[in-house]
């Protein structure tokens, strides 16, 4: 027992879990029940759409892994984010980052991790990209980082000075479904954060200072209907704590890293790829974000979304480092597709930010 | 290859299959279950509390499954999911128990 609480709070890149390895998640995602045609693989499925090759269409977001490394080790992070993770972007890679970020046509600029307020040039990044002058500037916090060190107390002040939009985790408006996904005392701490968002302005309705939470299903199924979700967290949180967010994200989880690692142990793999067969959408595949998005990796390589980068599919162009950047190459390639995307084009499709067709 | 189960989960996702036999009958049964089952004067998350429970007074297991998947794609928790099923539970009790009154009645009515 203390053995499995034990490798729950580890990635699987500390495990040295065969699933820590990129070709070996791919290999899971192409064989068996997509080797035996008991379900068409992905390209099979957009191929009857005429959708395959996926192209992008204009880049209008950048999103930027800051690193692995993160506070919490949540169930299902499909970057195999925790404490162990060492990985994180240097300022040598920023820079170059950030030439990019003053010339590039994209409208919005999106940091992630891990926690990316754990890399120790996070802020110096957000000053000087803020300076940019993106259109929309996100920061994606998991909020218990506000309240996890003293040195992150001041973090809404920062976001707040350099007009951040914060997105924020929130599985649900319940004490024993968010810990279970995401660590003991993670619902508690990201309620206080949320607090102090709120507090300072972030996330009333009519405040430019944009809240937004992120729902993740915390098991194997899918997300529900997008808008009802986001009534019935915003009823819940207002009345139980007093707090007010902008929008929610309903985001499909896809069976990469550890949640296909969670899939498998706990036997639900099968079901889960058929229901996301199920579900597919071909409305969907029109705006999935690999189209209008690039992945930044914390080494500076480009991939066509953050789940390719998880699996090292680094995009199909001559041009693969940001070193390199140049967009008009990197918008004249294919996109690499697997199994995986199943989960941007089930229902309603999910990117990073929620459902991809209106609800 | 035989079956060992009368029950095979894999046999909830060929559930629209039983229109290949009878289409117009299959179909018609379809979209009524469908509009049952759109918002209303209900709720679509009452309704599916209410399938919950009454999949378990008729103790069908492709039900159960179905709207327990159903209730946490909602974000329905588990406890709302435990007292709906007490819900039809006392139902079913309460209809069990209710009849004690006719075997009362037949007791009265038949000794001296
Ligand atoms: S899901 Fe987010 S908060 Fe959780 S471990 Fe992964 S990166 Fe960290
Ligand atoms: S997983 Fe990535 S490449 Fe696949 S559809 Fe989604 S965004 Fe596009």
């Amino acid at each position: 027992m203390q053995k499995e609480k034990k490798k729950k709070q580890q990635s699987l890149h500390k495990r040295k879990s065969d699933l820590s390895i990129a070709h070996k998640q791919l290999e899971k995602l192409s064989n068996g029940i997509f080797a035996n045609g008991n379900l068409p693989t992905f390209q099979q499925k957009i191929s009857e759409t005429q959708q395959f090759p996926l192209r992008p269409n204009t880049l209008e977001i950048l999103q930027i892994n800051l690193g692995y490394m993160c506070n919490q080790v949540c169930a299902h992070c499909h970057v195999d984010a925790g404490p162990d993770r060492k990985e994180i972007m240097t300022r040598e890679t920023m820079e170059q980052c950030l030439e990019v970020i003053r010339s590039t046509s994209a409208h919005t600029l999106d940091l992630t991790g891990g926690a990316p307020e754990m890399n120790p040039n996070f802020r110096w990044f957000v000053e000087e990209a803020s300076k940019a002058g993106v259109r929309d500037f996100i920061v994606r916090s998991n909020l218990t980082i506000i309240r996890a060190n003293k040195k992150y107390y001041d973090l809404p002040e920062f976001f707040k000075k350099h007009n951040v939009h914060v997105i924020s985790s929130m599985p649900h408006w319940t004490r024993g479904k968010t810990d279970r996904q995401r660590g003991t005392g993670v619902f508690d701490q990201s309620i206080k954060a949320l607090q102090e968002l709120n507090t300072i302005g972030y996330g009333i309705p009519d405040s430019n200072l944009r809240l937004d939470l992120v729902y993740n299903p915390s098991g194997a199924f899918l997300p529900g209907n997008q808008k009802e979700m986001e009534g019935d967290f915003k009823k819940a949180l207002m009345e139980d704590f007093n707090i007010q967010f902008h929008q929610l994200f309903a985001i499909t989880n896809l069976p990469i890293s550890r949640f296909l690692d969670y899939l498998i142990a706990s036997e639900n793999y099968e079901d889960y790829m058929y229901q996301l067969v199920d579900a597919y959408n071909p409305a969907a595949v029109q705006n999935v974000m690999c189209r209008n998005t690039l992945s930044v990796s914390w080494d500076g390589y480009l991939y066509d979304c953050d789940f390719n980068q998880m699996l090292e599919l680094k995009v199909a162009s001559k041009v693969q480092h940001i070193s390199e950047y140049n967009e008009t190459i990197l918008q004249d390639r294919n996109i690499i597709v697997s199994q995986h995307c199943y989960g941007c084009t089930a229902g309603a499709g999910s990117s990073c930010q929620g459902t991809v067709i209106g609800q | 290859m035989s079956k060992s189960n009368y029950y095979d989960p894999a046999d909830l996702r060929k559930f629209g299959n039983i229109t290949n036999w009878s289409k117009e009958l299959g179909e018609k049964f379809f979209e009524y279950y469908n509009k049952v089952f759109e918002e209303g004067a209900l709720t679509a998350r009452e309704k599916s509390l209410i399938a919950l429970a009454v999949s378990h007074t008729e103790m069908c297991p492709y039900c159960i499954d179905a709207y327990t998947k159903d209730g946490l794609q909602r974000g329905i928790t588990k406890e709302e999911m435990m007292e709906a099923v007490h819900v039809g539970a006392a139902i079913k009790s309460g209809a069990t128990l209710v009849h004690g009154v006719q075997m009362m009645n037949k007791v009265n009515k038949l000794e001296m």
